[in-house]
């Protein structure tokens, strides 16, 4: 069957260029980059094109790039390391209802099991959090500050400089995911105030199981594990050299394409947006109208929940989700759309669209068609006998 | 096309309908439920509902090539089979697990969700009975064509308009032997997988489960003969059975049975077979698979337990409950399902009433 994907939130397919690198390097290069022969030098030197890549994507120095097994590690590692290096002179973490459970759910683990003061703000109906809402929860034992750039569900991107800004004034680190906007938006460390950056290479047309943290010179974090102590004693283990690799060609590429490809996505999403709207009209967008991810379209459909509308769609050959992947095969509705003050027995009714470099018009237009003729069947479909 | 949705539990029998299914080139989607919630630091015990069986079936899905997906049932299993399983035995009931799993969360949650959710035009299931249509377009249940494996008991609440939309493709074999071949044809993963014996969500002893949820119902009390003699005492109502014999802490030397408990008093009653007087029971939540009782009294053969004999009475039909009386007394669980067959058919059936002595 002629397949649709359009969930490119929950994963991207990996590049030509990429899948190339990496079966070159798997080919060529055995060497550990922690030997110091010939073969271990060529490793090594591998690992650091690929850092000197990723600095560049983010306007970083490569000594600030530490590779990690991807998203949900860089996050364990920005808030496990940072709230570890500062235990003895501050316990407070202060993040957000919205973040994602890689966030979220360590923030709880910390609260519960490290002595950790979680404080978690909320956001508005768009999904914005309010600096200043930052500003009042942060306090003189507050060490971390952990607001996502742009949310993986509804795509509302957030005022991370502003924050970042407050965080600074207080003495108090600064982490972000964003793993759906590196690749996707200009993110410039030099002109964000961030400390700490969580980056996932399969987001962005990459290899899935390999991600990196930015660590802004200066910031502390402590490591989670212990070992031979590769990537300067953050992440010991040795190197994921062809992830590795595949990452930094990713992000290259990605940033040489952003200038065309995310307007073009842009228009795809408002299409779409914009189909939806026609066709079943009581849809609800969520997340910001126009503060948002450049592929993601987020709505909440009245009376139809979201795992029926996947699994029809999916079988009438339509990739979509409903909220995050990280979540699918739960009924109950999604955190992030319930902290939007959306009500339960809507929430129910979300589905996720992420378009991505090969979606076309013609494809958008297809899957609204479809999704018109799903909501149609599951809204009459009481009638139906059983 | 018609598309028929088969729920998977992991294991060989209904990995095999869904292959079966495939192989006559129907439009085949697999679901499988989770039945209770998932995660935690252990893994779960062995129950069609874990996250393990849902593995297995993801698996065997794949070996058959169709698509699959995880469901979430957790919410109606908890409430509707384990909350009524516990409650039925600390209120002296022996509750049939597999019945008001079949009744409220196969072929009502799940079966609502197939036709009015996911578009689907069948459901069909691991289940050992047979569907069959008469002439006039009416659905017959029938025992599977393999007596040693026949589940028809625990469907018997199934009507006309379920049984339009559900098919038992495993029916049909003539033995266990002939759907593990069938299994090893496919090369499914779940040819050589043993078959679940326990009480799928209270692995090991039931009694733990309804110890921990109902510890009201494992107060000590007395064990009575008929005459009113106190003999014994026994650990609680929740561990006791109507018709059990062993359990009951007394050493008279006779073959003592419990023949009733008594919650309120907390008493168990125990006699021996020849004490046992009772032939009329009351049954509630009758049901009859044609839609209405062959006549207000009818003969059947009646089976009061998985895989029970057949016993000859009659059935007297009122509004929604029926007296069953028996040819020969029998000693009969409260709770326990009063399945009515004429030959291998199912007429119908309903729940055996708690009753006085």
């Amino acid at each position: 069957m002629d397949r649709v994907y359009l969930d490119h939130a929950a994963t991207t397919p990996v590049d030509p260029e990429v899948a190339e690198a990496m079966g070159r390097i798997l080919r060529e290069t055995h060497g550990n980059p922690s030997s110091i022969y010939a073969e271990g030098r060529a490793a090594r030197a591998a690992v650091d094109r690929a850092r000197d890549e990723v600095a560049a994507a983010i306007n970083a120095d490569p000594g600030e790039i530490v590779f990690t097994s991807g998203g949900t590690e860089s996050d364990n590692l920005a808030l496990r390391g940072a709230l570890k290096a500062r235990r003895d002179e501050r316990d407070g973490l202060v993040t957000s209802a919205i973040e994602h459970h890689a966030v979220i759910d360590t923030a709880r683990d910390l609260e519960r099991y490290a002595h950790v003061r979680v404080d978690v703000v909320g956001c508005d109906r768009h999904g914005v959090i309010d600096p200043e809402a930052i500003r009042d929860a942060i306090d003189e034992r507050t060490s971390l500050v952990s607001i996502m750039h742009a949310n993986n569900e509804i795509g509302t991107i957030e005022p991370i400089a502003e924050i970042g800004a407050i965080c600074r004034e207080h003495g108090v680190t600064f982490h972000s995911d964003a793993v759906q906007t590196v690749g996707a938006l200009e993110v410039d460390v030099r002109k964000i105030p961030v400390d700490l950056l969580s980056i996932n290479a399969h987001k962005f047309y990459g290899p899935k199981g390999v991600g990196a943290l930015y660590v802004r010179r200066g910031t502390r974090v402590a490591t989670m594990q212990t070992g031979g102590g590769q990537e300067k004693g953050r992440r010991t283990g040795t190197e994921n050299v062809a992830g590795i690799v595949g990452l930094g060609v990713a992000l290259r590429i990605a940033c040489e394409r952003r200038a065309t490809e995310s307007p073009r996505q842009a228009e795809l999403r408002d299409r779409l947006i914009a189909g939806v709207r026609e066709r079943v009209p009581d849809a609800v967008l969520n997340g910001h109208p126009t503060e948002r991810l450049p592929n993601n379209a987020s709505f909440c459909i009245p009376g139809a929940e979201g795992e029926s509308l996947i699994v029809a769609l999916d079988l009438d050959g339509f990739a979509v989700s409903s909220g995050s992947a990280c979540t699918s095969g739960e009924t109950e509705p999604s955190q992030v759309l319930l902290a939007l003050g959306l009500d339960r027995e809507l929430a129910k009714g979300s589905l996720r669209v992420t378009v991505g470099r090969s979606t076309t018009g013609a494809h958008v237009d297809r899957f609204v068609d479809a999704l018109a003729r799903v909501v149609v069947r599951l809204r009459e479909a009481p009638a139906v006998a059983v | 096309m018609s598309r028929v949705f088969v729920a998977m539990s992991g294991g060989v029998d209904s990995s095999v309908a869904a292959a079966l299914l495939a192989e006559r080139g129907e439009d085949v989607v697999g679901v499988w439920m989770r039945l209770v919630p998932s995660g935690g630091e252990v893994d779960a015990p062995r129950c069609c509902g874990t996250d393990e069986a849902g593995e297995d079936a993801r698996r065997a899905a794949l070996a058959i090539g169709i698509p699959f997906y995880a469901l979430d049932y957790a919410d109606v299993f908890g409430e509707r089979v384990v909350d009524r399983f516990v409650n039925a035995y600390a209120g002296g009931e022996t509750p049939n697990p597999c019945v008001s799993c079949n009744q409220h969360v196969k072929f009502d949650a799940l079966l609502h969700d197939v036709v009015r959710k996911f578009g689907g035009d069948r459901l069909a299931t691991g289940h050992y009975a047979r569907v069959a249509t008469g002439g006039d377009g009416r659905r017959h249940l029938l025992r599977a064509r393999d007596p040693s494996k026949d589940q028809s008991y625990a469907l018997y609440m199934l009507g006309q308009r379920e049984l339009a939309r559900i098919e038992f493709p495993i029916g049909e074999l003539r033995d266990k032997s002939e759907t593990r071949a069938i299994a090893a044809r496919f090369e499914l993963p779940t040819a050589n997988k043993a078959e679940s014996m326990d009480i799928c969500f209270a692995p090991g002893d039931y009694r733990d489960l309804v110890r921990d949820r109902a510890p009201d119902a494992f107060i000590p009390g007395p064990v009575e003969r008929t005459d009113g003699t106190v003999v014994g005492t026994h650990a609680g109502i929740g561990a006791l059975t109507v018709g059990q014999r062993s359990g009951v802490g007394v050493a008279t030397g006779e073959r003592l049975y419990v023949l009733h408990l008594d919650t309120e008093r907390r008493a168990a009653v125990v006699g021996t077979r020849a004490e046992v007087a009772r032939t009329t029971y009351t049954l509630t939540g009758v049901t009859f698979v044609a839609g209405d009782a062959p006549s207000s009294r009818f003969a059947t053969n009646v089976v009061l337990r998985y895989r029970g004999t057949p016993l000859a009475g009659h059935v007297d039909v009122g509004r929604g409950d029926a007296t069953l009386d028996l040819e020969a007394p029998a000693l009969v669980a409260p709770g326990q399902a009063a399945v009515f067959y004429d030959g291998d058919e199912v007429i119908g059936g309903g729940v055996v009433a708690r009753h006085t002595l």
